[in-house]
């Protein structure tokens, strides 16, 4: 580690006053020249993984990750415009688990756009979720920024339909990350010609902002950091002068930069995953561009989770993570690079020794 | 007399033959190791194994960042060094609000040849962090 300079201490210290006062983080941060009418902020929270345990129990744990996201996107001033819940409200698709999930939802303040994840879906493919949330995907217009909800945690017909006697065989297989007869995801053909349509009155100028479940980037097969269908949704995007895809599932921080696509993953409020690097019998792709968040330690049980708030106002996102138990990120869109970036960390020598995974 | 010496040399070439292992011996050798092996899989991402359904896949698919090959270290939370068991045994109480196992329970065991399989040809490391 290089030797801390004044410039850097203070630097730290002014981090340090801010993470230690929770609604001061908070505040809306001041905004370079832009359009100013184009400036907003929406927060995002995703994979709570509720789990009905029997009865009225469920495991406190993961209820308590997303009890903590609620109050702390209530605390923020002024208040988001809206929230992106980014998939995967429930462990096993129950009923009992999207309830309670939605009862503590409840108590945010601004609306909630949903994203279908896996979880959500493969007990009965997304029934109960559509009777409460509305359809799997759909699109939406806020401030001149069209936001696309996409479904893009299905897979091929016959893995979904032809293989199992009972629905929680099929939603037990897909929960188990790492299961070696689970089934690629994609989007699909028929959600892609309902996104082609539904682009075709959107202009190239108007920044666009795709919410899916799963990454729609390959960086993992084996534990589905993988959308099979990923290039052509991409393709669909290509004419536009400014994509973002915002993506839940990976229970990390990711970022990554693919011709004018950029992409960002989103922490878990229940718990984080390893980097697929550190499955050592498999090779795996990490974005290279990604500075690595912090290894969970255990015996603190929201470390290594989180929540996000992201600022839009040149069109492209700034991606601020509020990591319960470590210092916060922030990895913004930056304009000379043409790539997000973390303001802190994103050169060698400003990383930390739990950023090292292995 | 000579007789007996070629009796008694031929008892003492038993044990000799007992030293040495054959094509057989290996396969089952391994057959039993892969069987505790699957076994550790199914307990690993059982929901029974704890009280409260949480498996340990659910934090650590394939068994990644349980780092079998660090133990024993030092884990600042315990205080003092530990061997791999104690932090699964920290793990079931925790994470899974579960009972700890004995050391030399057969699950425990399973547990870290399943744990150790998946991390095969990684070099030993031990007080790694």
């Amino acid at each position: 580690m290089k030797k801390l300079n004044r410039r850097d201490f203070l630097k730290g210290a002014g981090s340090l006053v801010v993470a230690g006062a929770l609604p001061v983080s908070l505040v809306k941060v001041a905004f370079g020249a832009g359009s100013a009418k184009q400036e907003f902020t929406f927060a995002h929270i995703s994979d709570s993984h509720i789990t009905h345990m029997g009865k009225n129990k469920f495991v406190r744990n993961w209820d308590r990750g997303l009890i903590r996201a609620i109050a702390e996107v209530n605390l923020m001033t002024p208040q988001p415009d809206f929230i992106i819940y980014g998939g995967d409200l429930a462990q096993l698709g129950k009923k009992e688990e999207i309830d309670h999930a939605l009862e503590l939802m409840s108590k945010v303040q601004s609306k909630v756009y949903y994203v279908m994840g896996e979880h959500d879906y493969y007990v009965d493919l997304g029934e109960y979720w559509e009777s409460r949330l509305g359809p799997q995907w759909y699109s939406f217009d806020h401030k001149g920024v069209h936001f696309v909800v996409l479904n893009s945690i299905l897979t091929y017909d016959n893995w979904t339909h032809k293989r199992w006697s009972k629905p929680m065989d099929r939603m037990l297989a897909m929960a188990r990350l790492d299961n070696p007869e689970g089934s690629p995801f994609i989007v699909g053909k028929k959600q892609r010609d309902w996104l082609k349509k539904d682009l075709e009155k959107v202009s190239n100028d108007t920044p666009i902002i795709v919410c899916s479940h799963s990454p729609l980037q390959k960086i993992y097969k084996g534990w589905n950091f993988w959308t099979d269908d990923a290039e052509d949704v991409q393709a669909l995007l290509k004419r536009f002068d400014k994509v973002t895809v915002v993506y839940g599932h990976v229970h990390q921080v990711q970022y990554n930069q693919i011709g004018n696509i950029s992409f960002h993953a989103v922490m878990a409020t229940a718990w984080p995953w390893p980097y697929p690097e550190s499955y050592s019998q498999a090779p795996s792709y990490l974005p290279k561009l990604t500075v690595r968040m912090n290894r969970g330690d255990p015996f603190f049980e929201r470390d290594a989770t989180g929540w996000q708030f992201i600022n839009v106002h040149t069109g492209n996102v700034d991606m601020h993570y509020q990591l319960s138990d470590n210092q916060n990120r922030s990895v913004v869109f930056n304009t000379k690079s043409g790539r997000p970036m973390d303001t802190k960390f994103q050169s060698a020598e400003n990383q930390i020794p739990p950023q090292t995974h292995y | 007399m000579v007789l007996v010496m070629v009796a008694v040399s031929m008892v003492w070439l038993l044990p000799a033959h007992t030293d040495e292992f054959t094509e057989e011996d290996l396969k089952r050798w391994e057959q039993e190791f892969m069987a505790v092996v699957d076994e550790g899989e199914k307990l690993f991402h059982s929901s029974k194994l704890g009280s409260n359904t949480v498996s340990c896949d659910q934090c650590h698919p394939n068994a990644t960042n349980t780092h079998p090959e660090t133990y024993p270290k030092f884990q600042k939370q315990i205080g003092k060094v530990v061997t791999l068991f104690e932090m699964i045994n920290w793990c079931l109480q925790n994470p899974l609000e579960g009972k700890p196992l004995a050391a030399d329970d057969p699950k425990m065991t399973a547990l870290q040849a399943y744990m150790t399989y998946e991390r095969r040809g990684v070099k030993l490391e031990p007080g790694k962090h």
